[in-house]
């Protein structure tokens, strides 16, 4: 075993190369969402920020939001805090023991995606017509 | 004859002493912030577009204000433990402190600029004459 080459042995095969299971897929999502939420946060505080500086700075930032840039971070920030509350709940739920078993991960995953869309959509419809 | 021992499972802490009370602080943000990311929605939802002097008098008033430090503060502290989980998973010696050390100043950096200006909002509002 001591004079084994260990620098060039076979490799497993890595992750991409399987095709993810849906519930590897939503899990995976979980960290992205969470992450990139750190785009919406930024915008909304330099807003605030940009707000108690000077009418100009005010103005960019103000004009930033209300692109068509902004409001794809924005909407894509408030699906991804929807997603990522949904998923916060499952792993409540994992936490205490429920919902591990692969039918269950299945159903919730499922869950998690329509539950997240449906969301956003309603979240843009109220804020729309109010 | 069972090749198991009583350390199967973890005792107490477990091993590495630290990982329980960031397993336990991220639920407790993660639950806090349940309620607050709706509200947050809500309060910016309703400040998108207003002008600036009108944007200044509302984040002036408790609930908006209230609510942005509250979420601002939780969110970034569930941030920052949260890309601690995903640095130790990613990243090794070097590069894993340089990220973590990045992470926990960014973090604190937001949470600071955000509440300054709620301080410059909240505390201008009111002039008694």
């Amino acid at each position: 075993m001591a004079d084994v080459n260990r620098g060039n042995r076979p490799l497993s095969p890595h992750l991409q190369v399987y095709r993810l299971p849906l519930a590897a897929i939503t899990s995976i999502l979980t960290r992205i969402t969470g992450h990139a939420l750190v785009a919406g946060i930024v915008l909304i505080v330099w807003w605030l920020l940009a707000a108690v500086s000077s009418p100009g700075a005010f103005a960019c930032a103000d004009w930033v939001v209300r692109s068509w840039l902004g409001f794809i971070v924005l909407t894509g920030s408030m699906w991804a805090l929807w997603y990522h509350l949904l998923a916060g709940i499952r792993h409540l739920f994992y936490d205490a023991g429920y919902g591990m078993n692969i039918e269950q991960a299945q159903k919730s995953s499922q869950a998690l995606i329509a539950g997240s869309v449906g969301l956003a959509v309603l979240t843009l419809i109220v804020f729309f017509i109010f | 004859m069972r090749y198991i021992t009583p350390l199967k499972a973890a005792e107490g802490l477990g091993s590495a002493h630290s990982g329980t009370q960031h397993h336990w602080a991220m639920t407790v943000t993660a639950v806090a912030l349940l309620v607050l990311t709706p509200l947050f929605m809500i309060t910016v939802a309703c400040a998108i577009g207003l002008p600036r002097e009108l944007l200044l008098v509302y984040f002036g008033r408790p609930f908006p204000a209230i609510i942005t430090a509250l979420f601002v503060t939780v969110g970034m502290i569930h941030f920052i433990k949260g890309t601690r989980i995903m640095i130790d998973d990613y990243l090794q010696g070097g590069a894993r402190k340089a990220a973590i050390i990045a992470s926990v100043i960014f973090g604190w950096a937001v949470i600071a600029c955000a509440l300054y200006a709620l301080a410059r909002m909240g505390l201008g509002a009111i002039v008694v004459v």
